[in-house]
């Protein structure tokens, strides 16, 4: 299944790049998806966001969702 | 309720004054409370701050705010919430953030700005960039509001 990948901030700096699109086999995980992208282990305080809403690394992805990877958030 | 991500800069007091005169009616509530946050030319130590690049995650950010905001509508007995947020390049003094609220008395307008900043600010997809002469750094964490941690002991202990 095709997954749209966004990296913001520091980990856009860390990954190279703002955006992918990556083919990753049916009931992966978000955990899955990390591995397939990174050479390291996900940071401990990475944000995860599936079509835009907060999740975890278990979460089972779906083909076409849009995943995000990002630190804490600085806002206001 | 209305929530803008916008690039441009602007003046919180006029915005509040027009929102209030379009949307909320004279003589219809009996508390506005506001919150505006600006850029500061120092923080965390660093001094001498020349601008700052504020990035977000375009939809994600306006829908967790418009989410925050109804929450807030939903869990206070408030009339209407505003808010306008920058995004891109910010400089020292400009208003980065807005938070506005109406209702008929302060407790509930207070409440409800406080929670609304609090969780934009430790929630929504924004991430401050700082620069100053040394070059740039990704600010890492927000502050802490220890008066809303108090409270939330306070609510707590009660409970």
């Amino acid at each position: 299944m095709k997954i749209a990948v966004k990296y913001f901030a520091s980990m856009r700096d860390t990954m190279g790049k703002a955006d992918e699109s990556v083919e990753i086999s049916e009931n992966a995980s978000v955990s899955d998806l990390w591995s397939s992208v990174a050479e390291s282990s996900m940071p401990e305080n990475t944000l995860i966001a599936v079509n835009m809403e907060y999740t975890d690394a278990a979460h089972a992805l779906q083909d076409g969702d849009e995943v995000a990877f990002f630190p804490p958030v600085t806002g206001g | 309720m209305k929530v803008i991500v916008q690039e441009a800069a602007f003046d919180p007091w006029k915005e509040v004054c027009e929102y209030q005169e379009e949307h909320i009616g004279a003589g219809k509530h009996g508390a506005s409370v506001t919150f505006i946050g600006s850029m500061r030319d120092f923080n965390d130590g660093v001094e001498g701050l020349s601008n700052m690049y504020l990035d977000h995650y375009p939809g994600m950010t306006e829908k967790h705010i418009e989410r925050v905001c109804q929450d807030a509508l939903d869990k206070w007995d408030v009339m209407d919430a505003f808010v306008i947020h920058r995004v891109g390049d910010i400089s020292p003094n400009d208003a980065i953030v807005l938070v506005a609220v109406w209702s008929e008395h302060r407790a509930m307008a207070f409440d409800a700005c406080r929670f609304i900043i609090n969780d934009l600010k430790h929630r929504a997809p924004f991430w401050k960039r700082e620069a100053n002469e040394q070059g740039e750094r990704w600010v890492e964490g927000n502050t802490v509001d220890e008066v809303a941690d108090q409270h939330s002991d306070m609510a707590k202990r009660a409970s």
